[in-house]
């Protein structure tokens, strides 16, 4: 075949190895490269496909380009095979796996209680929201009522999860774009939240926030000043944030019309969270299938005209705002009793799947759970809001510069532990 | 590609673009953040630091905080607390504790029995996740998860703490200011 009568001779080998050498070329011409090719031979087969390619990559207008796994701004492990002509995306695909740690298959071998911990280490950004999924599937599949307490208490801390999560969003979306300040002024005032997480939880991070049933500690002494006091700053904080980004023209060029994705493809991609919302889409799982004490809650969800990258912002930045309120309310009627219910000690669940999900901040963050009756579950299979909205990274990123592509993967607000997984 | 379409500045905001006030708005609260933080009393000795100076300074820990853990013991009679019913073995997802005990004749109201004795704890800090479950699990208040932090140490065998270090902690160079 072509690849045959490319070959220039004399390149396989000299001496007395050719003639076995042509030989079993041709044998590989004939039949390919099947399972069960020996290395040597493989090593023959890499010399013909030097020997067949004639253009160079100068001679051709597209270039093909890695971007990541190690660069700073795919936010965490991401490869991003980028096609380029000059400097413009003409095709693109995603290379992800570096962060797999097999959590699924991990919740199929422990307790149900033990599995929580791992929920946390999904997207590490928002553990506590993460905790929420798989204790409120727990607890919704054996019918468990939890106290109005922890539920009040959930709310208040999920959503602060939830500032934190956009906070660090900002922070690094627009140290990605090219403000600086933000990146400090935004970390500040995540760190406030993660020392009210470090006080309640114990941990900052990986929280390992909820226990099925409810909670494992009451709150803290100092909680509700703490939050109060936060939540009473948080608003100028949020004006000052907007007052460097939002007319700063800089900011303008670089987000107005970049990652541009209308409302039908957003569906049709299956986007969620804050990716949705900013093309426009009404759709709020807190809203529309409320779980927590999210009924009781009074809040607005902002939605962007446009789609593009600085609707998304504004539409983020609206939501913190909105969180805030939620956080007032709920600490307004935060009622007493207890934080935990009645619980067997051993945890088995009846025979059969249940889904449920919640909105994170990245978007709804899903739980499909099927029991076969025993103290374990028989599958665990996570619905990851980053991995999804990765989805729309093609479509957005067409027909833009390099720079754009840094500027919609922070867009996306990805966290490549959940897409992993 | 789709396009926004973006309205056509009005006079005042081209004048507004031409004097640069967008910019401007953002430069002079950045100015103002940075006289303010030279007086600003919540920094570290108002001097306008606002980080933490560790190892200087040691970070104020939460008393709820998950990190080293520790053998707790009876205050006064210095015997450990664990009856080694190995409850946080079981409620450990990482499988990092082991809990070997031994039985010890004693004698009950006169009669001989048998009694479950702690004889050697090891708990591996490397694949701990501090999750905090066998501090839930644990009857007597003899695992807990204290607020030492600082963990590293120069080998895979240094993150394996037997039940002496478990019980006097671990020596650790602490810098003070």
């Amino acid at each position: 075949m072509e690849r045959n009568r490319l070959l220039p001779s004399g390149r396989v080998g000299t001496g007395g190895g050719v003639e076995t050498s042509r030989r079993t070329l041709h044998a590989v011409t004939q039949h390919g490269t099947g399972a069960g090719c020996p290395a040597w031979l493989a090593l023959i087969m890499h010399q013909v496909e030097i020997a067949t390619t004639r253009e160079t990559l100068l001679d051709s207008p597209e270039m093909v380009l890695n971007m990541g796994p190690q660069h700073p701004s795919t936010h965490g492990v991401l490869r991003v095979i980028l096609k380029l002509d000059g400097e413009t995306v003409i095709d693109l695909d995603c290379d992800i796996g570096y962060l797999h740690r097999g959590m699924e298959k991990i919740a199929e071998n422990r307790m149900y209680t033990m599995i929580a911990p791992y929920w946390d280490r999904l997207d590490y950004i928002a553990a506590v929201s993460n905790g929420l999924v798989w204790v409120e599937t727990v607890e919704q599949m054996m019918g468990l009522v939890v106290p109005p307490r922890a539920h009040y208490l959930r709310t208040i801390l999920t959503e602060l999860n939830r500032i934190a999560s956009h906070l660090l969003w900002l922070a690094t979306h627009a140290l990605d774009i090219g403000a600086v300040t933000v990146l400090l002024w935004a970390l500040r005032e995540r760190e406030e939240i993660l020392k009210i997480f470090e006080r309640q939880f114990g941990a900052r991070l990986t929280c390992h926030a909820w226990r099925i049933g409810g909670m494992p500690n009451d709150t803290y002494d100092d909680f509700e000043p703490d939050i109060r006091r936060f939540i009473s700053n948080f608003p100028t904080r949020l004006d000052e944030y907007e007052t460097v980004l939002s007319e700063n023209r800089i900011w303008l060029s670089r987000t107005v019309g970049i990652g541009v994705i209308s409302a039908e493809e957003a569906i049709a991609i299956g986007l969620s969270g804050p990716a949705l919302r900013g093309s426009g889409v009404a759709w709020d799982i807190r809203k529309s299938r409320p779980y927590a004490a999210y009924a009781d809650m009074d809040f607005d969800v902002p939605l962007g005209e446009n789609g593009d990258t600085y609707d998304r912002y504004l539409v983020r930045l609206e939501e913190m705002r909105q969180s805030r309120r939620i956080v007032d309310q709920a600490l307004d009627n935060l009622p007493d009793g207890p934080v935990n219910a009645k619980l067997p000690k051993i945890i088995k669940l009846p025979i059969g799947d249940y889904y449920h999900s919640i909105e994170g901040p990245k978007g709804e963050i899903g739980c499909y759970l099927v029991s076969d009756g025993t103290a374990q579950p028989w599958r665990v299979r996570v619905r990851p809001p980053s991995l999804i909205n990765l989805q729309a990274l093609k479509q957005m990123c067409l027909g833009h510069l390099v720079a754009d592509v840094v500027a919609i993967i922070g867009t996306l607000d990805i966290v490549l532990g959940e897409i992993d997984r | 590609m789709p396009l926004v379409k973006v309205p056509k500045p009005k006079f005042i905001e081209k004048l507004k673009r031409f004097f640069m006030a967008d910019l401007l708005k953002g430069l002079g609260l950045t100015l103002k953040y940075n006289i303010g933080a030279v007086t600003d009393s919540d920094s570290v000795g108002g001097k306008g630091i606002y980080t933490e100076q560790y190892p200087k300074v040691r970070p104020d820990v939460a008393p709820r905080f998950h990190g080293a853990p520790r053998l707790n013991m009876d205050p006064e009679t210095h015997d450990t607390l664990c009856i080694a019913c190995n409850l946080c073995a079981i409620a450990c997802p990482e499988d990092c504790i082991d809990v070997l005990a031994m039985d010890v004749e004693i004698v009950v109201a006169g009669k001989p029995r048998k009694k479950k004795v702690l004889d050697e704890f090891v708990f591996d800090t490397s694949r701990c996740m501090f999750c905090a479950l066998c501090q839930e699990a644990c009857p007597t208040w003899c695992l807990e998860l204290t607020q030492d932090f600082e963990l590293a140490t120069y080998s895979r065998a240094g993150f394996v703490w037997n039940r002496e270090m478990l019980e006097q902690g671990r020596e650790t160079v602490k810098y003070t200011r």
